[in-house]
């Protein structure tokens, strides 16, 4: 992974230095809160329902097994005790002072690593495939360029006050495991006409109250003009991009405004005139951070383990598991293993201080001393060989993390909700726990592969409903949780935005609502046909028959 | 008035030479003159006919269209910043100083606060109307908190890739 030298370390360092001395200025009330507000934001503080939350920037969701003992420090010291993994590959604390906040960056920046523009109107933290670099399919490791922008885009000067916050995604492999196509840019390495591998750049997608998928902005761009072009991009946004409402401010208004063939002409305009030798990137440069990320020593094993074979026919409960939570490696004889968590019943992406260690010290063990954060809010060992499979499984069982469902029924993804979020106007996470404890049946039964139900609390929509196969919004109407629920939304390389399915339904009766809807999909279903497919097949109507009771 | 003014990269307090004068109201006879664009755009002749230096002020909505060919009898380009969060100008500045090759004034006005600065000064600003309420002394600490950069803009640092890989040098410069 890339390892910091003397000029991130002094950035890192500075930065503290300054938001401490910031922080010093708001407790003497030097600052307003106003002035100090876009300050911390940008140092990844939020100030929510009961304290302050601290969003940890986990650059495209790569972590050294000593970054996440940190972390479990952390959380312990100045947390109640465990963290919350994210959308966007990050972890956040819930329980934080704000006199604490310069300490636990120095924690942080000890550890080379820092909350770096995880929130404010700016460039977020980059995120990418969790399998990068083991996947396949992959047609180039996206992380080194994912690095590459989150330099670029560190303290960037011209855009640190854009109309909104800005989200990018990088990927490698023509399946979408980082749902690219729902970011403010979404990038995807591709092999062009003559061979060369450069990138396809899309523009413009984004959930909140007005979902939007992206758009194709340019085919094939070569590799040395990457950061020339999303300047250009950039500068266009926020030249252009509406300022007067914030729910009109993200890149995919201005995009849908103008068209895509009108943005295109302006960002292709600007780029003639930017693509300066500043921003051009020279081959010795790209070779210098891919080198970073170069395979790590693998053994030599056959493709097929016999003893992997052997406990699957023996072991039944690790058998489901290693059918739900491994991912193959293009390395023969390894596995890429995802840790649920989302254990029956629990709080999605939530990881104890006494987990963390655990998980940091199985890293060291089985997996190079390496963890990947998924965007579903899973975690993964990316690098375990197939004979240790299953003491892995064994020693992840005794932790409660060996759920086996992955992108499964239970496998849902949550925002925080009214639980600890300001801006939230129903709870996601009761209904989460709720949803998973009557589901685990279900599916144990039907093995419900491939399904993907997400739940926000509000219409930011920070959990992705939109794109859930199965979304579920929350909303406050007179006095009372409502939820709405919305079907056919994909964030992969189909991406599509669901649409709703009828009016809405209690915090008591979604529950019901989602396992008829399940229940349907299994009546409707041909062979092994996924959730997603079924739909588009036969559409929104024998769903809607079974929930409103109508002939 | 006191502003803040960056000199040859360093910071200095400085006193206001400038009149800012409204769309309605006559030209000072002597005194250099910020103005705003429209007023510039209508009475571009008198203005240039008297000998003293002029400036323009852009609002945060007003980009260099038009502009271009005007600039080199500018001495000062003030840049409106009406809220914390209109971050427009810093686009604009970059765009005078690396597209334009500008070398007046530029100097940041309205909502400016200490903890902008250093990345005014990194996309060009080299004055700073600070608000009225923040200390100078602060302000001046401001531009040298931080001293690595990851990307070229108008102040001609270098870039820490470039640094990396020896490319140093190979930036845009303001000056």
């Amino acid at each position: 992974m890339y390892a910091y030298d003397t000029l991130d370390r002094t950035f890192v360092a500075q930065r503290t230095a300054q938001f401490r001395e910031q922080v010093r200025r708001r407790l003497a009330n030097e600052l307003s809160e106003d002035e100090f507000k876009p300050l911390r934001l940008r140092n990844g503080l939020y100030l929510q329902l009961h304290a302050y939350m601290l969003r940890v920037a986990i650059p495209y969701g790569l972590v050294s097994a000593d970054q996440l003992r940190a972390l479990a420090r952390i959380a312990r010291r100045y947390d109640r005790g465990y963290g919350h993994f994210t959308t966007r590959q990050n972890i956040q604390f819930n329980w934080i002072s704000l006199k604490d906040a310069p300490d636990i960056l120095n924690d942080l920046a000890a550890v080379e690593m820092h909350a770096v523009q995880t929130s404010g109107n700016c460039i977020r933290n980059i995120t990418t495939d969790q399998f990068a670099g083991v996947a396949a399919d992959e047609i180039e490791d996206p992380r080194p360029w994912a690095e590459i922008i989150r330099q670029w885009s560190t303290n960037h000067p011209e855009f640190s006050f854009l109309p909104r916050k800005f989200k990018v995604a990088v990927t490698g492999s023509a399946s979408d495991r980082s749902a690219m196509r729902v970011h403010d840019i979404g990038v995807r390495l591709v092999r062009g006409i003559d061979g060369a591998i450069g990138f396809e750049i899309w523009v413009g997608g984004g959930l909140g109250r007005t979902p939007m998928i992206a758009q194709l902005l340019r085919g094939f761009l070569p590799k040395e003009h990457l950061l020339g072009y999303l300047e250009a991009v950039l500068r266009v946004y926020n030249v252009e991009g509406r300022r007067d409402n914030l729910y009109k401010s993200r890149i995919k208004i201005l995009v849908s405004t103008l068209g895509i063939e009108r943005f295109r002409d302006l960002v292709e305009a600007e780029w003639t005139l930017t693509s300066g030798p500043g921003l051009r990137l020279e081959t010795a440069g790209i070779a210098r951070m891919q080198s970073h990320f170069r395979a790590p020593p693998y053994a030599d094993m056959p493709g097929r383990s016999r003893e992997f074979e052997a406990k699957r026919l023996e072991d039944s409960a690790f058998a489901r598991w290693a059918k739900a939570n491994l991912f193959p490696h293009k390395q023969p004889g390894y596995a890429a293993v995802t840790i649920s968590l989302k254990p029956i019943g629990g709080v999605p992406g939530d990881l104890t201080a006494a987990q963390m260690d655990a998980v940091a010290s199985l890293a060291d063990a089985y997996s190079l001393g390496e963890i990947r954060v998924t965007h579903r809010q899973n975690l993964v060992l990316a690098h375990v060989p197939q004979d240790r499979l299953h003491d892995l499984w064994r020693a992840l069982d005794a932790l409660d993390l060996a759920t086996p469902n992955l992108s499964r029924a239970t496998d849902i993804i949550a925002c925080p909700g009214m639980d600890y979020c300001g801006l939230a106007t129903a709870r996601s996470i009761p209904v989460a726990q709720r949803l998973s404890e009557r589901l685990a049946a279900l599916d144990e039964q039907y093995d419900l592969d491939q399904l993907s139900i997400n739940i926000s609390g509000c219409v930011n929509s920070c959990s992705h409903h939109h794109v859930g196969h199965i979304g579920i919004l929350g909303l406050e109407k007179g006095g009372a949780e409502s939820y709405q629920v919305t079907l056919g939304g994909s964030s992969a390389e189909d991406a599509a935005v669901g649409r709703i399915i009828g009016p809405g339904f209690g915090a008591e009766d979604v529950v019901d609502a989602v396992e008829t809807i399940l229940i349907t999909y299994l009546g409707q279903r041909e062979d092994s046909e996924r959730f997603l497919d079924t739909v588009r097949r036969v559409g929104q109507d024998p769903f809607r028959r079974a929930l409103y009771k109508q002939p | 008035m006191q502003i803040i003014r960056l000199i040859e990269g360093q910071p200095a307090t400085d006193i206001d030479v400038w009149t800012r004068i409204d769309d309605g109201e006559p030209l000072p006879e002597y005194a250099p003159t910020m103005v705003s664009l429209a007023r510039w755009r209508s009475g571009r002749n008198d203005l240039v006919r008297r000998n003293v230096a002029v400036g323009v002020r852009l609002a945060s909505h007003e980009t260099l269209e038009g502009l271009a060919g005007d600039l080199e009898r500018l001495d000062l380009i003030a840049l409106d910043f009406p809220n914390l969060n209109d971050g427009r100008h810093f686009t604009t500045a970059r765009l005078l100083r690396e597209r334009h090759g500008y070398r007046g004034e530029i100097r940041a006005t309205g909502q400016v606060l200490r903890d902008q600065l250093f990345a005014m000064a990194r996309c060009g600003f080299d004055s700073f109307d600070l608000q009225a309420h923040q200390s100078a002394e602060s302000a001046r600490e401001a531009f040298s908190e931080i001293s690595v950069v990851f990307q070229p803009a108008a102040d001609g640092r270098t870039a820490a890739h470039a640094i990396r890989t020896g490319g140093a040098g190979a930036h845009f410069s303001a000056s």
